[in-house]
């Protein structure tokens, strides 16, 4: 067993937030969905601030930007495979070929970073992650690919 | 984790036992990429939460350390560390397709001088000048060793690869292992020590 394993051993005994029930919605049809990205990988343009240690905010990525860097905190995760494909964490380019043939309606104007590794779920619950649920509301996603690491 | 998803619970997700950092499993490999995408995307047909179990399982490869040639020893009046770092700028600069590191190679260089004073000048880890944090620190060289480390190899390496050949194989990886027995044994804050190095690589007495 690899490196990994003992990680998720430890990962499956840490407590998690009772959120009293799936939140749960029909889905419309993905041929006419605007789709976006949510990734905790810790990624932000080149030019935004970096997360702090637990820092519980998001960054926006704009569609096309290649400036994608990589600030997250935890020692505990490969980063060699992203920083040889992106779309190994952040599937941009699969998600414009998707769109090209027709499976999915659109790609979104921006995708969304936050940080995976955190102490306090606190403020993403009640504060940033309602705030980014609103962001991509308004810029009118319909379905959202999360991709945690 | 399949666990947590299963506790918390979630609308819909699809389990990937592929390596954390890697969560469409394979770099390069966009056919590869299109059939998890599609599963996923399989999900919204769902009409009650669904936990799924994607069928393939890629593990990491901790144990097999990426070969890269090593730059020679060039300026015997600088650190060992520096030196090393200073010879992977080239392959640094030259990573592309992918995400980048955040790191200042600046930083990286004030970090190994701080690391190297503590490993090999008996210097106090809080008298070292490390930038920011030795957490932040630590970060930042295995950043730029990484990312070093995609513009030297021809192939994709398998998960954990670099970082195993970052902790094993370069003089600033066992510089650092000297570092954090260094400053375990002071007594320095546990985390600062502890996450100097993945905790897949932890060589301490």
């Amino acid at each position: 067993m690899g490196a990994d394993h003992d990680m998720r051993a430890v990962m499956a005994s840490l407590p998690v937030p009772d959120l009293e029930g799936a939140p749960f919605a029909v889905a419309p049809n993905l041929a006419d969905a605007q789709v976006a990205i949510v990734t905790t990988a810790g990624l932000h343009l080149a030019s935004d601030d970096s997360f702090g240690i637990f820092d519980p905010g998001y960054r926006v990525l704009p569609h096309g930007r290649d400036d994608v860097t990589i600030s997250h905190n935890s020692q505990n995760l490969d980063r060699s495979g992203m920083m040889l494909d992106r779309n190994v964490v952040y599937p941009v380019d699969r998600l414009d070929e998707l769109a090209a043939d027709g499976s999915i309606g659109s790609v979104a104007p921006s995708h969304l970073s936050f940080m995976g590794a955190q102490s306090d779920l606190a403020t993403i619950l009640h504060d940033t992650g309602p705030q980014a649920a609103h962001r991509l509301q308004e810029q009118g996603t319909d379905v959202v690919l999360l991709t945690p690491v | 984790m399949h666990e947590v998803a299963a506790r918390m619970p979630i609308p819909r997700g699809l389990y990937c036992q592929f390596p954390l950092g890697r969560p469409l499993g394979k770099p390069r490999d966009p056919e590869f990429q299109h059939e998890v995408l599609r599963a996923a995307f399989g999900l919204l047909d769902a009409t009650e939460p669904t936990l799924a179990t994607y069928p393939v399982v890629i593990e990491d490869e901790v144990d097999v350390a990426l070969a890269c040639p090593m730059p020679a020893r060039l300026d015997p009046s600088l650190p060992a560390a520096v030196d090393e770092m200073r010879g992977l700028r080239k392959a640094f600069d030259r990573a592309s397709g992918g995400i980048r590191a955040a790191v200042d190679p600046d930083v990286v260089e004030a970090a190994l001088r701080g690391f190297t004073r503590v490993a090999d000048d008996a210097t106090p880890w809080d008298q070292a000048e490390i930038p920011d944090n030795p957490v932040t620190a630590g970060l930042v060289i295995r950043g730029y060793y990484e990312q070093a480390a995609a513009g030297l190899s021809e192939h994709v390496p398998g998960a954990r690869s670099a970082e195993s050949w970052f902790a094993q194989q370069t003089v600033t990886g066992k510089m650092l292992h000297r570092a954090q027995q260094a400053m375990k044994d002071a007594g320095a804050p546990q985390p600062f020590w502890f996450y100097v190095l993945p905790a897949s690589q932890h060589r301490l007495d």
